[in-house]
């Protein structure tokens, strides 16, 4: 069980009588997170890896302890562990270092139509530059990707796998322990994105066996504009940087430079330091809660959500088996635009739209989905004060003329 | 109660349940103008036919939701027949009043009046403006 206040950590709920049901696209900043942010602007606010003064001394050793944090949170090494802007960029690193310089015509890449653009797109230009070959997992009928379907398309051919861990539109967690196992057995490098699974569930690298990962700070409680890519040491030391200049090299001449050893020499220019402290808060936040109660959580408002959703007539749920707490769904004859905008009267933030994952909206054969996701600061309030405003909204609606 | 009832005004159920002027045509003499809307999948595509600087007839066809597809019919509807100088000040003006920028305060909008209460909703107003966004692009293109 969450404590019951868990609301008050959040400063956004002071001024707003908000349902929010956005989080699959951002979470909100707790308390803890804010605080980490002012501290840095407050106490040090300088530059780091830099100046040899003690402040910025200071800023860089935090910023440091924060990295370190940050891996033993997701059981990486401190080398293994690289900040980017988030996790699209850390998901684009792979693609354009490794992808670009590995890959070569008769290759063929897996990924999936559950895959958010900024994991499929990469590929796509890879695929394009390199002349490799993108292959789709089969989906099963309800939209999952299976171990089953991937052995389908894993062959003697493939060279990478970049599936989602969590699918950011149906909620379903991919089998991806065994499916890396499976390519791994074919010399199959797999890339996760992890984005929608980091900020839920305890997340082991080393445990999953994934060669690369990816994640956003701002879906888990933590800052916009710092993501990080979680990488095998081995491939990152044979990785070339794709963004160079400042703080990446360690000698410079007329001609040539020479790079630091990873994770710095793919982190050019000043980094995300007070980012950097407020996602090392971010997890300290979650682990206080405890991912296993975050879980249960979770689906104990996904359960009631989905139960009541079943008992009203008018409503089609996409993902009625998922087992994170993401539902897509849609009123009848009702486009989610329209419909969204009856929710936000009520203060309930919904997205509407295609997320961010358009071959998923075209699986479902819909012009777009209404998404609603749920994290720790939901209640069975919200749940409740939702399914009201799906009543109300077919009524609204149906009387409308829809 | 909620503003939205105001939204959904009559005007904008016929035309969104009975579109005029729906469907392409492979018509010479037309030109097109495609805009998606991005972040929520709406999709309009519209011709318009220009003739003795006179808007002759606009088509149109796309998906989206109600108030996007149904100002796509009731533009096309309004400026049928209009001049091209009237269709451009009328169009220009309508788009103002959505995004609340200035406009002539005393411009008859005949029955697009009814999507005046879209500047009420920030996050719909993309949805009521991007047919008569993809017609002013048509106009561009053949008016000099």
């Amino acid at each position: 069980m969450l404590k019951a206040n868990i609301k008050n950590d959040f400063p956004v709920f002071q001024n707003n009588d908000l349902v929010y049901l956005d989080s699959a696209a951002s979470a909100l900043t707790p308390k803890p997170v804010i605080e980490a942010l002012k501290e840095y602007y407050t106490d040090y606010s300088v530059n780091v890896h830099r100046g040899v003064y003690r402040l910025s001394y200071q800023a860089t050793k935090k910023y440091e302890e924060a990295r370190q944090t940050i891996a033993d949170h997701i059981g990486a090494t401190f080398a293994e562990t690289i900040f980017t802007r988030g996790a699209s960029s850390a998901l684009n690193l792979v693609a354009s270092s490794y992808g670009m310089s590995n890959l070569k015509p008769g290759d063929e890449i897996i990924v999936s139509e559950l895959e958010h653009h900024s994991h499929l797109l990469p590929w796509q230009q890879v695929a394009k530059k390199t002349g490799a070959k993108l292959v789709f997992v089969p989906l099963t009928k309800a939209g999952r990707i299976t171990v089953e379907n991937f052995k389908k398309v894993l062959n003697d051919h493939t060279k990478m796998v970049a599936l989602t861990h969590v699918s950011n539109v149906m909620g379903y967690q991919t089998p991806i322990e065994e499916i890396i196992r499976l390519a791994h057995e074919k010399n199959a490098l797999v890339s996760v994105d992890a984005a929608q699974s980091v900020p839920h569930q305890s997340v082991d690298v080393k445990a999953m066996d994934c060669d690369f990962l990816s994640f956003s700070g701002h879906k888990m409680c933590g800052p916009t504009g710092i993501g990080v890519l979680y990488g095998k040491k081995a491939l990152l030391d044979a990785m070339e940087p794709i963004e160079f200049g400042g703080d990446m090299n360690d000698y410079v001449d007329k001609q040539t430079a020479h790079f630091k050893d990873t994770p710095y020499k793919f982190e050019t220019g000043t980094p995300p330091i007070a980012q950097a402290l407020g996602l090392a808060e971010a997890f300290r936040y979650l682990d206080a809660i405890g991912f296993d109660d975050i879980k249960a959580h979770e689906k104990a408002l996904l359960n009631k959500t989905i139960e009541a959703l079943n008992n009203i007539e008018g409503v089609v749920v996409y993902n009625p088996s998922a087992e994170t707490a993401i539902i897509a769904f849609n009123l009848n004859d009702v486009h989610p635009h329209d419909a969204v905008s009856f929710f936000d009267e009520d203060q309930i933030a919904l997205r509407a739209g295609h997320h961010c994952a358009q071959t998923v909206i075209q699986f479902l054969g819909v012009p777009a989905t209404l998404r609603a996701a749920f994290y720790i600061y939901n209640t069975e309030a919200d749940v409740e004060r939702f399914i009201k405003n799906v009543k109300e909204a077919i009524a609204f609606f149906k009387a409308a003329g829809f | 109660m909620r503003d939205l009832k105001n939204l959904y005004r009559q005007i904008i159920m016929d035309h969104y349940k009975n579109p005029r002027h729906k469907g392409l045509t492979s018509e010479e003499g037309y030109i097109k103008e495609h805009i998606k809307n991005p972040s929520c999948g709406d999709d309009i595509t519209i011709q318009s036919k220009i003739e003795d600087n006179t808007v002759k007839d606009i088509r149109h066809e796309g998906t989206g939701c109600s108030i996007c597809c149904s100002s796509a019919s009731v533009l096309a509807t309004l400026l049928k027949d209009k001049s091209v100088a009237e269709a451009q000040t009328f169009t220009r003006n309508y788009i103002n009043m959505i995004t609340n920028q200035s406009y002539d305060k005393n411009f008859d909008f005949e029955d697009a009046i009814a999507y005046q209460g879209v500047k009420d909703f920030p996050a719909r107003t993309k949805c009521a403006t991007i047919a008569w966004l993809a017609f002013e692009q048509t106009l561009k293109k053949q008016v000099k």
